[in-house]
C-alpha cells in the first residue's frame, strides 16, 4: 500500500526525461505530466491509507520540494548550499509561529516564510558568491548554525527546544488526506517548473554558470547574479517546503531543522541525481523509506548520519550522477537523438553605431604589483578589418585581450568598442555590447552539446538576429555550427570533439551572438597544417560578412596573409602599428623576433 | 580594566586553538586548492582518543598525547587516500562534499561508538595557574599559548630552512613543475594531511579541559577557525594564525559584555561582515579565480 502511493509521486514526473540535461529538444509530452499529476493528486487523496504511510507520503512531498530547491542550486548552478534545512525552518516557524500563536492566516504565514528565505538566501548570496564556492560552503554551514541557535535560544519567540505546537492549516484542507493531496499538487507544480527550468533563458545561464564561469560572463551572462537567482531559488523552495511540513505534522522543533538535516537534503539530491527533479524524488523516497525499513540501526545514536556521512561519500565517489543520472544515461543510449531543423546560412549584420573605427584603445595599462604588463598601449581597429595584435611571448597580449573583454580591470587608459566607453563596464555588459572572443585555452560548457554551447552564444542580449524564441536561437545555433563546418554533430557532447574542432564550437558560439567585433586568442595554437588552412578559410568568410576581427597570434604565415593592419606589441608597449607589410618587415620588430647584433 | 586585562589572556587562550586549526585549513588548502571541511573532527577525534587513553585505560598524559597524535597521523593517512585522493583530478565541488561527509562519518562514528554523553578531561597541571597581578593565568591557557608559539616556530623553521619544507612549499605553488622536478607530489599532499591532522589533534587534545569534550566540539572549532582564515586573508599562514587569535579575543569580549548564548554567533558575524567588505582579509590575498 505505501509503496503504490510513493510509486504514485514518483511516477507522475516520469515524462520527465528530458530533463536530462543533454537533450533539450526532446519532444515531451507536457500533457502526460499535468495527467499524471492529477491521477497522483487523486490517489494521495482518495486512497485509504493509514496513519503511518500518510506521515511518510506527506514528509516525503513536503521535503522533496526542499530538495528540488538543491537540485537547482547545486546541479544546475553548481553552487553548495549547506543550509538548506535552515530555509526549511524558516517555513515551518513561519507558517507555526504565525498560525499557533498569533492566528494569522496559512496562507499569509507560507507566504510570509518564503519571502523570508529569499531575503535571506539573496543576503547569503550577495555577499558571498562574489568569492569562490568554498566560502560559500563555509558560510551556509555557519548561517545554519545561527539559525539553530536562535531558534533554541530566542525562547519568548520561537518557544525554544519545545518547540511549536497547535499549528493550524487552511479548514478547507482540514483533512490530513486534502492536505496531503494539496502537498501532491504542489510538488508536481514546482516539479514541473524545476523540471522546465534547464531549458529556459535562466536555465541555460546558471548551466553555463556551472561549467565554466569565465566563459559564460564573455557570452554575456552576467555570472554574479545569475549565481544569487539560483541560491534564492532554493531558499525559496525550502521555505515552501517547510510551511507545508509545518501545516502538515502540527509540530516543529528546532532539531528538525539543525545542520545534520541539511546533509540529509544534501544526501537526498545526491543520492537521486542533482541534475533533474527526478533524481530529487527518488532521493527523497529512498532516504525517507530506508530508515523507515531500517528502525533497528536507530537504536544506536549516531550509526544512522555516520552511514549518510558514509554514503555521501561513496556516491561522490563512485556514482556522481546518482540513481537518476546512471538510468537516464542508459536510457539515452536507447534513444534516438532528435534530428534539428535544417540549418540555414549564417547571417553576421554587426551592429554599427561608433564610426570607422570598431575598437579604440588609448594609453591603455595594466600592472600586477610592479610588473608592468601593458603599459600605455593605443590601438585603433577600423570597421570590417582583419586586425592583428602580435609580439613575442610575455609581451602582453593575452594580458590586452583579457582586458578588453574585462576579465583584469584596466590600471589606466580607456576602451571604446563601436563608440562606447566601455573601459569600466564588467564582463558579461561587453559582451552585450557587442564583444565577443575565443580563448587560448578552450573554455567550452563541458557538460552540454556543441548546439547548447552555440544556443548560449546565440542568447546574448543585444543580439538582434533572433527573437528569443527556443526555435530562433536553435536555429541561428546550427547556421553557426555549419558555417564552422561542424554540420551534422551538433548533438554531440563537446569531449567527443578533437580539440580543433572545439575551438571551431569557439568560434561558432561567438559568431552566432553576432558580435560586433570578434577577439581571437591564438586560435591557430596547437593546430595541424590542414585545420590552419581550414581556420584561414573561415576567418576570410567571417570577413567578407564584415565582422570585424582583432586576433592573436604566433603564426606568422596567417597573420600577414589574413590581416591587413598589424600592431606589434614588446614588453607591454607597441613598438610598431601599420599595415601588414610594413610592419613586418620594420627593424624594430624584426629584432623584437629575431634578436639584434647590437 | 582588570577584567579587559584577564579576558584579553582567555581570548588569546582560546584563539591559540583557533589559530592552530586554521592552520591545518590553510596548510590543506594550499597543497590541494580545498577546504577540509572535516577539519575540525581531526580536533574531536584526537580529544576522544586522549579520553580513551589517559581517562578510561588511565595511562600518563605525555603517553596518552603521543599514541593519540600517533592515532592522528594514521587518520590522516585514511582521510587522504579514502577521501581526497581519489577525486584528486576533479572539480573542488565534488571534494568538498566528500570531506563534508567525512566529517559527518567521523562525529556520528564517534557518537555511535561512544556514547552521546559529553566527557571531561582533567587539566594538565596539578596547579590551577599563577595570580599575575590583577589577571589569573590559568595553567591550560598558559600550555595552549606556549604550545602554539612552539609550533608556529617549528613550523617556520620547517618550511623554510628544511628540504623537505621546500618540497612542500614548492608542491603547494606548482604540483605539475614540482613533479617534473622529482618530488614525490602524492606523497608530499599525504604528509600535508598527516600534519594537518596532528596539528588539528594538538589543538582538540590542548583544548579539551577547557570545553567539555563532545562530538559537537569539532564543527564548532571548524567554523571558527575557518572564520579566522577569512578575518586574517584566505590562504594566508600569518593571516590564519592573527585571525584565530582576533577571533579569540573578539568572542571572549562578546561573551562578556554582549550575550553568552550567542557566543558563537560572533563568529559568524565577523565572517559576513568582513566577506561583504573586506573580502581578502587582513593580510589581503588573492580571491577571485585566475582568468
Amino acid at each position: 500500500m505505501s509503496t503504490g502511493g510513493q510509486n504514485g509521486i514518483e511516477a507522475k514526473s516520469a515524462p520527465g526525461d528530458a530533463a536530462t540535461l543533454r537533450a533539450p529538444s526532446f519532444p515531451v509530452s507536457h500533457l502526460g505530466f499535468l495527467a499524471l499529476s492529477i491521477v497522483a493528486v487523486f490517489l494521495a487523496a482518495t486512497m485509504p491509507f493509514d496513519g503511518y504511510v500518510l506521515n511518510i507520503l506527506m514528509q516525503a512531498a513536503t521535503y522533496a520540494i526542499a530538495v528540488f530547491g538543491l537540485s537547482v542550486v547545486l546541479g544546475l548552478c553548481g553552487q553548495i548550499n549547506l543550509a538548506q534545512a535552515a530555509f526549511f525552518g524558516f517555513g515551518a516557524y513561519a507558517v507555526g509561529i504565525g498560525t499557533a500563536d498569533y492566528h494569522v492566516s496559512f496562507w499569509l504565514c507560507l507566504a510570509l516564510g518564503m519571502v523570508v528565505a529569499l531575503g535571506a538566501g539573496a543576503m547569503l548570496g550577495l555577499t558571498t558568491l562574489k568569492l569562490g564556492g568554498h566560502y560559500l560552503a563555509m558560510v551556509t554551514i555557519s548561517f545554519q548554525q545561527i539559525v539553530t541557535l536562535v531558534m533554541t535560544n530566542a525562547i519568548s519567540f520561537t518557544h525554544g527546544p519545545d518547540g511549536v505546537s497547535h499549528i493550524e492549516r487552511p479548514s478547507i484542507l482540514s483533512s490530513q488526506q486534502a492536505y496531503l493531496a494539496f502537498c501532491v499538487a504542489a510538488l508536481a507544480f514546482v516539479g514541473y517548473l524545476v523540471w522546465q527550468l534547464p531549458q529556459s533563458r535562466l536555465g541555460r545561464a546558471m548551466r553555463a554558470v556551472r561549467d565554466n564561469e569565465l566563459a559564460a560572463g564573455v557570452a554575456g551572462i552576467d555570472v554574479y547574479r545569475t549565481k544569487v537567482y539560483a541560491f534564492a531559488i532554493c531558499a525559496l523552495l525550502g521555505a515552501l517546503g517547510g510551511g507545508l511540513f509545518a501545516g502538515g505534522f502540527a509540530y516543529i522543533s528546532p532539531d528538525q531543522f539543525s545542520f545534520a538535516e541539511s546533509i540529509i537534503f544534501l544526501t537526498m539530491a545526491l543520492l537521486g541525481g542533482i541534475a533533474s527533479p527526478i533524481g530529487s524524488v527518488i532521493g527523497t523516497g529512498f532516504l525517507i523509506l530506508i530508515p523507515e525499513w531500517l528502525r533497528f540501526l536507530k537504536s544506536i545514536p549516531g550509526l544512522y548520519l555516520a552511514l549518510y556521512g558514509l554514503a555521501v561519500i561513496l556516491i561522490v565517489l563512485f556514482m556522481p550522477d546518482g540513481i537518476w543520472g546512471f538510468i537516464s544515461s542508459i536510457i539515452d543510449r536507447f534513444r534516438a537523438k532528435p534530428a534539428p531543423q535544417a540549418a540555414g546560412d549564417l547571417v553576421l549584420q554587426p551592429g554599427q553605431r561608433g564610426g570607422e573605427t570598431v575598437l579604440e584603445v588609448n594609453g591603455l595599462a595594466k600592472h600586477f604589483g610592479g610588473l608592468k604588463a601593458v603599459d600605455g598601449v593605443d590601438i585603433a581597429v577600423r570597421r570590417a578589418s582583419v586586425h592583428a595584435l602580435i609580439g613575442p611571448n610575455g609581451s602582453g597580449k593575452t594580458t590586452i585581450l583579457n582586458v578588453l573583454s574585462g576579465i583584469y580591470g584596466a590600471t589606466a587608459g580607456t576602451i571604446r568598442l563601436d563608440g562606447a566607453d566601455i573601459t569600466r563596464a564588467p564582463t558579461h555588459i561587453r559582451s552585450i555590447a557587442g564583444l565577443g572572443r575565443t580563448f587560448q585555452n578552450i573554455r567550452l560548457f563541458r557538460t552540454m552539446t556543441a548546439l547548447e554551447n552555440v544556443v548560449i552564444g546565440a542568447e546574448r542580449r543585444g543580439n538582434e538576429l533572433v527573437d528569443g524564441s527556443a526555435q530562433a536561437l536553435e536555429k541561428r545555433a546550427l547556421a553557426a555550427l555549419a558555417f564552422v563546418g561542424l554540420k551534422g554533430r551538433e548533438q554531440e557532447l563537446i569531449t567527443s570533439f578533437s580539440y580543433g574542432h572545439q575551438r571551431l564550437i569557439e568560434i561558432a558560439r561567438a559568431l552566432a551572438a553576432n558580435p560586433v567585433l570578434l577577439l581571437l586568442d591564438e586560435p591557430a595554437a596547437g593546430l595541424n597544417s590542414s585545420e590552419k588552412l581550414e581556420l584561414h578559410a573561415l576567418l576570410k568568410r567571417i570577413a567578407a560578412q564584415g565582422l570585424t576581427i582583432l586576433i592573436i597570434d604566433h603564426d606568422m604565415t596567417l597573420v600577414s596573409e589574413a590581416a591587413s593592419h598589424i600592431t606589434v606589441l614588446n614588453f607591454g608597449k607597441r613598438i610598431a602599428d601599420g599595415e601588414s607589410v610594413g610592419v613586418l618587415n620594420h627593424p624594430d620588430v624584426i629584432s623584437a623576433y629575431l634578436g639584434s647584433d647590437d | 580594566m582588570d577584567l579587559v586585562l584577564q579576558l584579553l589572556f582567555t581570548g588569546i587562550g582560546i584563539g591559540a586553538v583557533y589559530a592552530l586549526v586554521a592552520l591545518g585549513f590553510v596548510l590543506i588548502f594550499r597543497a590541494t586548492n580545498v577546504v577540509n571541511f572535516a577539519q575540525g573532527e581531526f580536533s574531536m577525534v584526537a580529544a576522544f582518543l586522549m579520553v580513551v587513553f589517559a581517562v578510561d585505560l588511565g595511562w600518563p598524559y605525555w603517553a596518552a598525547f603521543l599514541v593519540s597524535l600517533a592515532g592522528m597521523a594514521i587518520l590522516g593517512v585514511i582521510f587522504n587516500l579514502g577521501v581526497y585522493y581519489p577525486l584528486r583530478h576533479r572539480t573542488y565541488l565534488p571534494v568538498i562534499i566528500s570531506t563534508i561527509g567525512a566529517s559527518i562519518l567521523m562525529a556520528n562514528l564517534t557518537l555511535a561508538l561512544y556514547g552521546p554523553q559529553p566527557q571531561v578531561l582533567q587539566g594538565w597541571f596539578e596547579t590551577q595557574g599563577i595570580q599575575l597581578g590583577p589577571v589569573f593565568l590559568d595553567s591550560q591557557y598558559l600550555l595552549i599559548i606556549a604550545t602554539t608559539c612552539v609550533l608556529v616556530a617549528f613550523q617556520y623553521w620547517f618550511f623554510e630552512h628544511t628540504m623537505l619544507g621546500k618540497k612542500l612549499q614548492a608542491t603547494s605553488q606548482d604540483k605539475e613543475m614540482a613533479s617534473l622536478l622529482g618530488i614525490p607530489v602524492v606523497g608530499m599532499i599525504m604528509l600535508t594531511f598527516v600534519y594537518s591532522a596532528i596539528l588539528g589533534g594538538i589543538a582538540g587534545i590542548l583544548v579539551a579541559p577547557i570545553l567539555f569534550v563532545s562530538i559537537q566540539m569539532g564543527s564548532t572549532i571548524a567554523l571558527k577557525a575557518f572564520a579566522a582564515t577569512i578575518i586574517g586573508g584566505f590562504g594566508d599562514v600569518a593571516g590564519a594564525i592573527i585571525g584565530g587569535l582576533a577571533l579569540g579575543i573578539i568572542e571572549t569580549f562578546g561573551a562578556a559584555y554582549v550575550s553568552v548564548p550567542y557566543k558563537d554567533g560572533f563568529a559568524f558575524l565577523m565572517l559576513v561582515l568582513f566577506l561583504a567588505f573586506r573580502p581578502q582579509g587582513i593580510f589581503g590575498e588573492r580571491v577571485a579565480e585566475k582568468a
